[in-house]
């Protein structure tokens, strides 16, 4: 098989400065065709930038970049009409109704007047706004504003579909029905979803392949069960009432891989943690420790960011 | 064909915004009435005004036209700055289409609804007792095309160098109460002292004002000739410049 053809997006150590701040700093991603693929990193890791260069929103300082096999700089327009975006930040005019946002997005998109209709009616079908279509946009919920929003990047059946923190603010609630969206989305229709997030659920649940990114940098990239897998390792979170003392002595044992400590917890890296836990217990007690609460946790895609970066990925701005 | 479109629909959306908001258009008629009927009442009874038919009230209605029109094509330009701010603006440059088109849908979509509001003013001219034919009517009208597609392309201009709207009384005081006081909206531009009169003749609105007064009462000061080319060429260049400023600086806007 042609390579250009199973990855939609290749960048090639794509770059973006700000004077002596580098946002994004050479990366390289591979984007596979019709997969759901998520950018995960902290707040100010370089998610949007580097999404923003994607979109043709912002120009690479160095490196570069193809959408649907278009160059981000020399064929933006073509770029352009290959993607659809919905931007972390609302979009909306608030006195224009939902129908007529997607009509001004098919007529901007040159979708073909014969099906434009049809497929405007499909897309307020999918998200679902019912008689609230023909109302003005500030009337509606926050999350009618998002499916509002992601249904708009669908009216020109685009290749790419890129979201920019597409839960970011919503309600439990909403979130999962914008991610069954999501995932139905990428089932039916020939589709590539590139998302970026700081919500490692979100991540976890939705995305075929993740890539993790900290500082303007890609740490690692690989499907969420084998970046987990690849770890090798349980936490186990312990709770004690001299935390410096335990950290200091429980780094000498040989089975613990990594300590980290967070606030009055201290996680423990270990392989096969369920045998772990009564040993552990007896050797806090014999330093005289007390253990006020032990527990057992099989990796998940945070302890993944914490074990390349050592910083936790909620609030480590 | 695609391009057409899409400057079609920009220019429908400008619509749909003047049209709904009703205040917006309430206000941009009585502004003007209060003008005309206080102010021109008051300081017409106040001097002798003797060079026109109909005294300084009629003298001042084509000005007090070319204020209204003014007003709305630049504040309707300058309103880019709250699309931009709203992320409004993102969704449209991100569009497959050309800058270039976005500029002209905005500035013919502004001119649209500032001619609007000058013919809404023209059938109100007995309110002053000027009298209005078909001829001068339709007359006013063509002219206030150029203007008002001029004006929004000033407003548009200033949007692409502007990121909030605190700017907003710097545009106040700096463009548009300038123009409107230079324009010689209010008074004769002919006899000034001669700081005042190059600053007279530098203002594109002042050709306007003062072709519209031709056309409607008969007297000017400038060739009508002359002012209507100087109207479409001011046109031209700051529908030209705006477009040339997205363009540029496409990237900030975004």
């Amino acid at each position: 098989m042609n390579n250009s053809f199973d990855y939609i997006i290749e960048t090639n150590d794509i770059t973006k400065k700000y004077g002596d701040f580098t946002a994004v700093n050479s990366v390289n991603l591979k984007v596979p065709r019709n997969s759901v693929y998520g950018v995960l990193g902290p707040n100010g890791a370089g998610k949007t930038t580097l999404i923003s260069m994607l979109c043709t929103i912002l120009r690479p300082t160095s490196g570069g970049a193809t959408v649907n096999g278009y160059d981000v700089v020399k064929n933006a327009r073509e770029v352009r009409a290959s993607i659809g975006i919905v931007f972390q930040s609302r979009a909306l005019d608030d006195i224009l109704t939902g129908r007529e946002h997607l009509e001004m997005h098919a007529s901007l998109y040159a979708v073909p007047s014969n099906v434009r209709q049809k497929r405007i009616d499909e897309v307020l079908d999918l998200i679902a706004l019912g008689e609230k279509a023909d109302e003005y946009t500030k009337t509606y919920s926050g999350g009618m504003k998002r499916r509002l929003e992601i249904g708009r990047g669908l009216v020109h059946h685009p290749k790419v579909l890129f979201l920019d923190e597409p839960t970011l603010g919503l309600d439990p609630q909403t979130r999962e029905n914008i991610w069954e969206y999501i995932t139905k989305l990428n089932q039916e229709e020939d589709i590539t979803v590139l998302m970026t997030t700081h919500y490692m659920e979100e991540a976890d649940q939705l995305c075929d392949e993740v890539a993790i990114i900290n500082q303007g940098q890609i740490i690692k990239s690989d499907s969420p069960i084998n970046l987990k897998r690849e770890l090798k390792a349980d936490t186990i979170t312990v709770k004690v009432d001299k935390p410096e003392l335990f950290t200091e002595k429980v780094k000498t044992l040989d089975y613990v891989q990594k300590v980290f400590e967070d606030d009055s917890t201290i996680k423990l890296m270990v392989e096969r943690g369920e045998n772990l836990v009564p040993p552990l217990v007896n050797f806090a007690n014999q330093n005289g420790v007390m253990v006020e609460s032990i527990e057992l946790q099989h990796p998940n895609l945070e302890d993944v960011f914490i074990s390349y970066t050592g910083t936790k990925i909620t609030g480590g701005r | 064909m695609a391009e057409l479109e899409g400057i079609y629909t920009i220019w429908l959306r400008e619509m749909k915004r003047f049209v709904r908001y009703r205040s917006r258009i309430l206000t941009s008629v009585v502004t003007p009435l209060l003008w005309l009927v206080i102010f021109g009442t008051g300081l017409g009874s106040a001097i002798r005004f003797g060079n026109v038919a109909g005294g300084y009230q009629a003298f001042i209605y084509p000005g007090i036209i070319g204020q209204t029109i003014l007003f709305t094509a630049i504040f309707s330009g300058v309103s880019v700055i709250i699309d931009r701010q709203y992320g409004f603006l993102k969704e449209i440059l991100v569009a497959p289409i050309t800058r270039p088109s976005i500029v002209f849908g905005k500035a013919i979509g502004i001119g649209t609804a500032a001619v609007i509001q000058g013919v809404i003013l023209l059938v109100l001219s007995f309110v002053v007792g000027v009298q209005m034919t078909p001829l001068i009517f339709i007359a006013c009208t063509l002219l206030m095309i150029p203007i008002s597609v001029g004006l929004a392309g000033v407003g548009l201009l200033i949007a692409s160098f502007t990121d909030s709207m605190e700017g907003f009384n710097l545009i106040m005081s700096f463009v548009v109460l300038p123009m409107f006081l230079l324009s010689g909206a209010l008074f004769p531009v002919s006899g000034l002292p001669m700081f005042l009169q190059a600053a007279v003749y530098l203002d594109p609105l002042t050709y306007g004002v003062d072709a519209l007064r031709q056309i409607i009462l008969g007297t000017g000061v400038i060739p009508l000739q002359i002012s209507i080319t100087v109207i479409m060429v001011f046109a031209a260049v700051m529908v030209f410049l705006s477009a040339l400023m997205f363009t540029k600086k496409e990237q900030e806007l975004m």
